[in-house]
């Protein structure tokens, strides 16, 4: 009993959380955003996948790391145009549509890597990102070891999510990507294209979650091997509706989440005798819990998954 | 461009739609496999001779189809009434688990048993959505994202379960539950091959589901409630009713395939036994646009797919996950498809 | 003087429906131009052609002597159009200034600038006498309220040319005067308007010019001086309709009563403390201004509200707690508001749709099988007795007009038998034809002793219907008063809300 609360002085722990939070964070802005313009994105866990694919493929032949990370999102922003042609233009089922997107995104992530790269015993490594301490905040007690002794991606994780609250907030695009996810016929009347403004905000959502996915091939761990995002992409589809669609919120949800998941990998090495699946299910079961907890009071955008058709009333 | 609703929609059209959206699909892959440096044709043939070329390979695919059907029909039922059950994987494990324990030391004679081990896996399955339709009637907690998370508890479970109290004392190495009792085993239906069956259980369900959708109040209540939910209920139609009705057959329909697959083909349960059949399942339901004679045509689809890709891996070198790839193209396609039997491309 | 605007020939169609054929219109400078026409005429396609929602297929749109591109709303913004839209474009979960300033910077800014849309806003608001509080939340506010963040939308972007569609059609008769008074201010500050309607009393009062559309052509243009209600009147309709006149006869035992009946929804009093009593033989016609509570209404006389207090008995029966089943099996007919939504479900056939509320029953089902051949033979008859066009029972009833649609939803009700009917706005959206039609079988049935309960926002068919009118004013209902009683200054008081202490029911 001790070593379990033990653990939760452990800097290690701390670290780890916000390790374990970045592609969550990343994956929840990107689902975030979807859904903001009115758009439910079911194709994250594909899109994850093929990110970190992408990501670490360009690595091994021989891109730097940061081009690693421009080639996922690009992937992750490419996979989702069939989502969003199927989706704004013609209005199709946004639950079909989007697993398909996953099934597919998945199956092509797979199938690349079978063809391009050769597996032996162990799947193939590259060198992935190292923890950059930021100097004079890295030395702080506490917090700079922990918050300041991180990844570039996780970095860029944080930094996201103050750009992404901005600009939903304080700039006239973000005032018009919120407007196309509330009522998409307001933003015709004011001259504005509800379509172009869906699709702009489903590619950058979808670029977001493919930074996500790479993260996982890139500085997590250092290789690919399938079904290694484990099902973050659900996970972070319950976050984006616990977080109210903010943001902030959702950065609050992911770090959470994280900290159960980095407590439940420590607990397991100090307590005996539980089955290690059980530590495991955590994470889905407690996605589940958060979801019934804010459902009831959620403020959905109110032109989710509405197709927009123009004219039609 | 703009798209115009159809008045009426040719039946022509609809029967079509799939044959034109897989066609799409093996010609986009097509292209991938080019990549891969291989003559599409040649593997498309290799392809067709791992299903169709012998009578072995025949049998292999529609062992393969079984499950399919099940869960193709499961899916099928559940969005007709826009219940987005997407956990056809975790209910599948559940109705095999439940055979497992249950079928190793039930005592009855054969064919009773058997039944009774059918009602079980069907139960376990039903029981398993009812949880996430219950969440979703009264507390509007989209069943999409419950009923996935579910499918990644229930395997952590069922590996749970293998590695302790249902662990096969007898297996080594890879752990699997117990073996249900051979007295349950479905029997071959080609003989020296693994067809058993199971497959006229499979077949059996399309029927008696197809029955229910079309001649039944619940289907016709079942099918104004997808279509049109407000005046359902303005007609009377209870719509927590009419979704956990849904609900319960959907789940049933997925824990049955988990069932027929343990005593027809694996005998016991191991957490690799299905390679996405619940997944799998939706594109079935998909291309056979909801319809129960369609998801059989379908499901042969995907199993020959499925098997012929492994044949065509081994002889050609394309990685196998072309199958997966051909499988979700074929369901992107056919949503397109489907697009255009609905609605008129107009300028 | 050159037209600020002038909509040349223009031609809209819609597959085998034309909505506007060879429309030319103009507006003067400080003009209020009235666009007056029956549901259906072509109105609202046509300003929705000219602010750009639409491309027209033929003709062309100038506005202040320049060419306007078609199909861009925004190219209709910048050239000084605004449209006052009838159905709102406002997203209730924003502010009001976030409603009003999108669209109006350039999306590349990196910051908007809210103070000074602010204070723009508040400028604007003060000038044309329109107020609002800036930082509330749109779904807070009343409909009067939003229609004015609607207006000043519009005027934010500078609209020198100002469309209203259907502007009074959820205001009260107090609200309406005052925004007409507002516009007519509008004018004199530079402004042109046009605003559509369909109500004959408003156009005389409001409007300094009329054109009259019907069946998507321009029928005619009058100066309003010049013209009068009955004039209009015929050129709407195209000819002297007969609507089937009521007869008086002796009205039976009370069939429906409603007592003190309050309804909650959301923390509000939808219905406040309403009572009214329906007898066989008789329609009851409840009028008032869309938006009081007539939603509210039928939703509980349909089994879909309940009351939080107060008593709802169908003869000796409590039904206050039934739900939509057990008032269908306890002989209540509905008809809804919405036949599209509500009403029917498209894609399924003309006799699924007929006997969906009755499958339950004996008649049409056997053991949880249907009993098709039984549906399908009372979907034929009832097509047959209600002279449903256009329909055979395996047809979607998708395909069928509104007024056929309506025509079947009615009878499917009739054929029953039932003891009491809600009719809610049984005849929105028909042509005359089959507004005659309607009120014929509903006055067949009233003399068939049925109790009916009529839901209206047409002071004309109420009072033509009914035996007994009470009116409907922010949840509550006035004292009954009979058909006698019922001139147009004494309803027109009571729509207003302007009872005396023991008028309220």
């Amino acid at each position: 009993m001790m070593e379990a609360v033990e653990i939760l002085f452990n800097e290690s722990l701390w670290s780890a959380v916000l390790r374990i939070a970045t592609p969550l964070i990343f994956g929840v802005l990107g689902a975030l955003l979807c859904e903001r313009a009115g758009v439910l994105n079911l194709g994250i866990e594909g899109i994850m996948t093929m990110g970190a694919m992408a990501g670490w493929l360009t690595v091994y032949l021989g891109g730097d790391l940061w081009m690693g990370l421009a080639i996922a999102a690009t992937a992750g922003g490419l996979m989702v145009l069939l989502h969003a042609g199927f989706t704004v233009p013609l209005g199709l089922s946004q639950h079909v549509s989007g697993l398909g997107i996953t099934l597919f995104a998945s199956a092509l992530a797979y199938y690349l890597y079978r063809l391009i790269v050769e597996v032996g015993e162990t799947p193939p490594t590259i060198e992935p990102f190292r923890a950059f301490p930021i100097p004079i905040l890295s030395d702080l007690p506490l917090i700079g070891p922990v918050l300041f002794t991180q990844t570039a991606p996780t970095y860029l994780a944080l930094i996201s999510v103050a750009v992404l609250a901005y600009v939903l907030t304080r700039t006239p695009l973000g005032l018009a990507i919120r407007m196309t996810g509330e009522n998409p016929h307001a933003v015709e009347a004011q001259g504005l294209n509800p379509n172009a403004l869906r699709v702009g905000a489903i590619v950058a959502g979808s670029a977001l979650m493919g930074l996500g996915g790479a993260f996982l091939t890139t500085a997590a761990f250092n290789s690919f091997f399938p079904e290694m995002v484990q099902g973050r992409g659900w996970i972070c589809i319950a976050l984006v509706v616990f977080a109210s669609w903010r943001p902030g919120k959702a950065l609050i949800g992911a770090l959470l989440f994280a900290f159960f998941d980095a407590y439940q990998l420590r607990l397991q090495t100090v307590v005996e005798g539980v089955p290690y699946q059980l530590f495991l299910m955590a994470p889905y079961v407690l996605s589940i819990v958060a979801l019934i907890l804010v459902a009831r009071r959620a403020e959905v955008p109110e032109a989710l998954m509405a197709p927009y058709r123009r004219g039609e009333r | 461009m703009r798209l115009e609703r159809r008045e009426t929609v040719p039946l022509a059209l609809v029967a079509t739609a799939p044959l034109a959206a897989i066609l799409c699909a093996l010609l986009l892959a097509a292209g991938l496999i080019g990549a891969a440096g291989v003559n599409p044709l040649a593997a498309y043939g290799e392809m067709l001779r791992g299903a169709f070329g012998s009578r072995l390979s025949l049998t292999e695919m529609f062992t393969r189809a079984t499950p399919l059907i099940l869960t193709g029909l499961a899916a099928a039922v559940a969005f007709r009434a826009r219940l987005w059950n997407i956990g056809g994987e975790g209910q599948f494990f559940m109705g095999a688990l439940v055979t497992a324990w249950i079928g190793h030391s039930l005592g009855l004679p054969g064919p009773i048993g058997m039944a009774v081990l059918l009602v079980c896996g069907m139960a376990a399955g039903a029981l398993l959505l009812a949880g996430p339709a219950y969440l979703r009637l009264h507390f509007g907690v989209d069943e999409v994202v419950t009923t996935l998370l579910l499918n990644f508890i229930v395997i952590l479970f069922v590996g749970l379960m293998i590695e302790g109290p249902l662990r096969d004392p007898l297996a080594f190495g890879w752990p699997q539950s117990v073996p249900v009792d051979s007295a349950y085993r479905f029997a071959d239906l080609v003989p020296r091959t693994r067809l058993h069956m199971g497959l006229l259980v499979a077949l059996a369900a399309a029927g008696i589901v197809w029955l229910i959708l079309t001649r039944t109040v619940f289907g016709v209540e079942t099918r104004a409630a997808g279509l049109n939910a407000k005046a359902a209920a303005f007609a009377g139609i209870s719509l927590p009713r009419t979704i956990m009705g849904v609900a319960l057959l959907s789940g049933a329909l997925a824990g049955l395939a988990g069932a027929v697959e343990v005593m027809g083909v694996t005998g016991g349960v191991t957490t690799t036994m299905s390679p996405g059949f619940g997944y799998a399942g939706i594109v079935v339901a998909m291309l056979a646009a909801l319809h129960p004679a369609g998801v059989v045509v379908a499901a042969v689809f995907v199993a020959t797919v499925f098997v012929g890709a492994d044949a065509m891996s081994r002889a050609t070198g394309v990685p196998s996950f072309i199958a997966d790839v051909i499988v979700a193209l074929s369901l992107l396609t056919m949503l397109v498809a489907l697009l255009f039997t609905t609605y008129r491309v107009r300028r | 003087m050159t037209p600020v605007l002038e909509l040349s020939n223009i031609t809209k169609r819609f597959g085998a429906l034309t909505a506007n054929e060879d429309v030319s219109l103009q507006l003067g400078q400080g003009e209020i131009l009235a666009l007056l026409g029956e549901n259906g005429a072509g109105k609202t396609t046509l300003m929705n052609i000219l602010f750009g929602h639409y491309e027209a297929d033929e003709g062309t749109v100038r506005v202040f002597g320049e060419d306007l591109p078609a199909g861009k709303p925004r190219a209709a913004i910048a050239a000084g159009v605004g449209m006052v839209h009838q159905h709102f474009t406002l997203a209730g979960n924003l502010t009001v200034l976030e409603n009003v300033m999108l669209g109006s910077e350039r999306l590349t800014r990196f910051g908007s600038d809210t103070s000074a849309a602010r204070s723009k806003l508040m400028g604007i608001s003060d000038r044309f006498g329109l107020p609002v509080k800036p930082d509330v939340k749109v779904s807070k506010l009343s409909v009067g309220e939003r229609q004015r963040v609607e207006i000043l939308k519009a005027l934010y972007r500078d609209a020198r040319v100002l469309i209203l569609d259907e502007p009074t059609a959820v205001l009260a008769r107090p609200e309406a005067e005052r925004l007409f008074e507002t516009l007519r201010g509008m004018t004199k500050d530079g402004l042109s308007l046009i605003f559509i309607s369909h109500k004959l009393h408003e156009v005389m009062a409001a409007s300094d010019r009329v054109a009259v559309l019907r069946g998507g052509k321009m029928v005619a243009e009058r100066k309003t001086r010049d013209t009068s209600p009955a004039e209009l009147a015929e050129l709407m309709v195209g000819r002297k309709v007969e609507r089937p006149k009521r007869e008086a006869h002796s009205i039976g035992a009370p069939v429906l009563v409603g007592s003190g009946i309050t309804v909650e929804q959301e923390g509000a009093f939808v219905l406040d403390d309403v009572s009214f009593t329906v007898h066989a033989g008789e329609i009851l016609g409840i009028v008032g201004v869309s938006g009081n509570g007539q939603g509210a209404l039928g939703a509980l006389l349909s089994g879909l509200a309940h009351p939080t207090a107060g008593s709802l008995t169908l003869g000796n029966t409590d039904i206050g707690h039934f739900g939509p089943r057990d008032l269908i099996e306890a002989g209540v007919a509905r008809v809804p508001e919405d036949r599209h939504s509500e009403g029917a479900v498209g894609e399924m056939s003309v006799w699924e749709n007929a006997v969906l509320e009755r499958l339950r029953s004996d008649a049409f089902s056997n053991l949880g099988f249907v009993r098709k051949q039984a549906a399908q033979e009372h979907a034929r008859d009832l097509i047959g007795r209600f002279d449903v066009r256009g329909a055979t029972p395996e047809t979607r009833i998708r395909l069928l007009s509104g007024g056929n649609m309506q025509k079947l939803i009615l009878g499917r009700s009739l054929s029953t038998g039932p003891k009491f009917l809600l009719a809610n706005q049984p005849t929105r959206g028909l042509d005359e034809g089959a507004i005659a039609a309607v009120h014929q079988e509903l006055l067949a049935a009233r003399s068939e002793g049925a109790a009916i309960l009529l839901i209206s926002e047409e002071l004309e068919e109420a009072v033509q219907l009914s035996d007994r009118i009470q009116a409907i004013v922010k949840g509550r209902l006035s004292q009954p008063v009979t058909a006698d009683e019922a001139d147009a200054r004494r309803l027109g008081l009571m729509m207003a809300g302007v009872w005396d202490t023991e008028d309220a029911a």
